[in-house]
């Protein structure tokens, strides 16, 4: 209503309506300062000093020194000779940047396959039964990641419920080792972000429209060309949101492999772990993480480029 | 005629009659135990080939149920369902050489037009060059060429009814089935639809199988008609048959306007009956179904086939008095309150008479329908 007297008066005088823009505007940019000093501070402000920090030099008992250094960039490719101070290429942290990957890949693919069932069954109950299931995929989000991460531990560890049931049966003599491995590693993965692929994928297969499935089966597609041409279309913003949400923190999983792995195997969150801690090489902890950081994010824009120009296809 | 629409109803199918789809007393219900609904309740009706044929009834009469169960959607409780002469009723859709045009279309957004109507075809794995020559002439079919690579969610609601006529029609199916394809157009593209659907059935010769709850959409479009109410086929025979011999007065009442007047039947004689109204007069009227007995009866009579005249004229089967008069545009209706206090409308396109004037009331035998309820 205030605005009002405003709209009318404009075309008399053009000064009031500049000066009442103005205030709108301020108004405009008041209203949105909270959420922009929050993400400022806590986003950016940090993300600077690790970009800073990688250029530094490491302090010999953690910290920085405050000489401008790329050493950090360099370790990443190369191995520096102790002797002659030359560099020879390495690949020791491309590796455990390429396992790290490989592994929330498998990951993903594999909460993609246990998810869409999960999703689609979901969406196929009564709406008045879905909230329940929803709340069912979210329930262990209500426990702490650790706590959840140990109680899987629990159960694959030698002398777990698993071997021991086993044992107890007879079929085999001896634990089979299951933690510690990356088989170890990939099922704590899917089991920590499954809700994160079931949520999305759920958002669309929800909004799918049954008739569709039926015009399918009526021109003659049988089950699995229905699920193929159909269905899964539908479905592709939901599987390309699901498979973002899970490779992301997969890729970045710190926890996971510490527990399950052992820690044998480095993981990219672990190497950098590693360098804020033992070994004390701030640097080169703060470059392993933008590397991952620009990695991540130009995959994502290709991704997201290429899903764009599909999407258009499907108006 | 009507003896043949009396007969339709009671006889069960005959599968050694020219059919294309032949449904032997098939039930349906949905739910189990207290809640089950009886959808369809023992139903038979054959449908013969290269026609247009039509269910119409209101909704929940069970219509669309029928049509599900032709297309494979839904299973029968019990019964079953001959296509050709084979049984069909429990194979699945992707089985059954029966094609579908949906209510709303149900045309794939994610796929052009031409895609949309090449589906089938590639499900049923043709050869790539008949795909794309059939494809091409469901286009022209449907007058749809220059659109073929549009996306389906730019169309106008014409547009997509055509598609999804095309894409139904393109694999040659022996019967295609529409579920109320026109009820989302405005009414000149309805109309416009109706005669196209009519073009289309009798170029490509396949049995249409048409579901509807507007009378007069199936009175013009069909070659037969089979009324249905509560899960139960009341009535199957041609658009005339239907609306000039109603047999039942659901049928009745629901195809177009029907003046029903209680009245006496005095005797039977074959299949007509001498029948005394409430309020004076007598006349003869054919009977609608076989087995009927002297007591009350209801009979029918169209708007258009009652004539109103002077009070003393000696043709006046009964009297009354004119209530009122109702214009609307080709004629009026005139209502009429009979003796007996039950009231009549009669339509033409002149009025003698207004208000208050007291009438004699023609109601020629030839037209008068003795109904069961």
């Amino acid at each position: 209503m205030a605005a009002q007297p405003d709209i009318a008066a404009a075309p008399a005088d053009g000064l009031a309506q500049a000066q009442s823009d103005a205030r709108a505007r301020r108004r405009r940019w008041l209203l949105l300062a909270p959420a922009l000093l929050t993400i400022g501070l806590f986003g950016l402000f940090p993300l600077v000093i690790t970009l800073i920090y990688s250029f530094l030099s490491p302090g010999t008992y953690g910290g920085v020194t405050w000489e401008f250094s790329t050493n950090a960039y360099t370790q990443f490719l190369f191995e520096r000779d102790i002797f002659d101070d030359t560099l020879a290429f390495s690949t020791t942290y491309l590796n455990i940047f390429g396992r790290s990957i490989g592994l929330a890949l498998v990951a993903t693919i594999g909460a993609l396959i246990i998810g869409f069932p999960t999703a689609y069954f979901i969406a196929s109950k009564p709406p008045e039964q879905r909230n329940i299931w929803l709340f069912l995929i979210t329930l262990p989000f209500w426990t702490n990641l650790l706590i959840r991460t140990y109680a899987v531990l629990l159960i694959i560890r030698d002398e777990g419920i698993i071997n021991v049931s086993l044992m107890q049966i007879g079929l085999i003599d001896r634990p089979f080792g299951m933690l510690y491995t990356d088989g170890a590693v990939f099922m704590g993965l899917i089991y920590s972000y499954l809700p994160f692929m079931v949520l999305p994928l759920y958002a669309s297969l929800e909004k799918l429209d049954f008739r569709l499935v039926e015009a399918a089966y009526d021109l003659y597609a049988t089950r699995f060309q229905v699920l193929r041409r159909i269905i899964i279309p539908a479905a592709r913003p939901g599987i390309i949101a699901g498979c973002i949400l899970v490779f992301i923190p997969g890729l970045g999983a710190y926890i996971t492999p510490e527990l399950l792995g052992g820690g044998k195997k480095l993981m990219i969150g672990n190497l950098i772990a590693l360098q804020f801690g033992s070994s004390r090489n701030w640097p080169f902890g703060s470059a392993a993480a933008l590397i991952l950081m620009v990695v991540v994010m130009a995959a994502l824009l290709i991704y997201v480029r290429n899903a764009g120009k599909a999407g258009v296809r499907h108006g | 005629m009507p003896a043949e629409a009396a007969a339709a109803k009671t006889r069960a199918t005959d599968p050694s009659e020219p059919h294309m789809i032949l449904v032997d007393h098939v039930t349906k219900s949905f739910g189990r135990g207290e809640q089950a609904v009886l959808a369809l309740d023992d139903v038979s009706v054959t449908i013969r080939p290269n026609e247009f044929f039509t269910l119409l009834g209101p909704s929940g009469c069970g219509k669309t149920t029928l049509l599900r169960l032709i297309a494979g959607f839904e299973l029968p409780t019990r019964g079953q369902i001959l296509l050709d002469g084979q049984e069909i009723g429990h194979l699945p859709p992707y089985r059954r050489p029966v094609n579908t045009v949906f209510q709303n279309y149900a045309l794939f957004p994610h796929m052009t037009v031409a895609e949309n109507i090449s589906f089938g075809l590639e499900m049923l794995g043709k050869p790539v060059k008949e795909i794309a020559d059939t494809t091409a002439r469901m286009l022209d079919l449907v007058r749809m060429e220059h659109l073929a690579g549009r996306h389906t969610a730019a169309l106008s609601g014409g547009q997509q009814q055509r598609v999804a006529l095309a894409r139904a029609l393109a694999p040659h199916p022996k019967v295609l089935l529409l579920d109320e394809p026109l009820s989302a157009l405005d009414l000149k593209l309805r109309k416009a639809m109706q005669i196209e659907l009519k073009r289309l059935q009798s170029e490509t010769g396949i049995t249409f199988v048409f579901v509807t709850h507007d009378q007069e959409e199936a009175l013009t479009m069909s070659d037969r008609i089979a009324v249905m109410d509560t899960g139960h086929i009341l009535q199957v025979g041609t658009p005339r048959d239907i609306y000039n011999h109603p047999a039942r007065r659901f049928v009745a009442d629901f195809i177009g306007d029907i003046n029903i007047i209680d009245a006496e039947l005095e005797s039977v004689s074959g299949d007509r009956g001498r029948i005394t109204f409430p309020g004076g007069g007598t006349a003869t009227a054919q009977l609608q179904t076989a087995s009927m007995r002297p007591g009350r009866v209801s009979l029918a009579i169209r708007p258009e086939n009652v004539e109103l005249t002077d009070p003393g004229d000696a043709r006046a089967t009964t009297q009354g008095e004119i209530e009122n008069v109702v214009y609307f545009g080709v004629g009026s209706n005139v209502h009429v309150r009979l003796r007996d206090g039950s009231e009549l409308i009669a339509r033409s396109a002149e009025v003698k008479g207004q208000t208050g004037d007291r009438v004699g009331v023609i109601l020629p035998d030839e037209h008068l329908q003795v109904i069961a309820d």
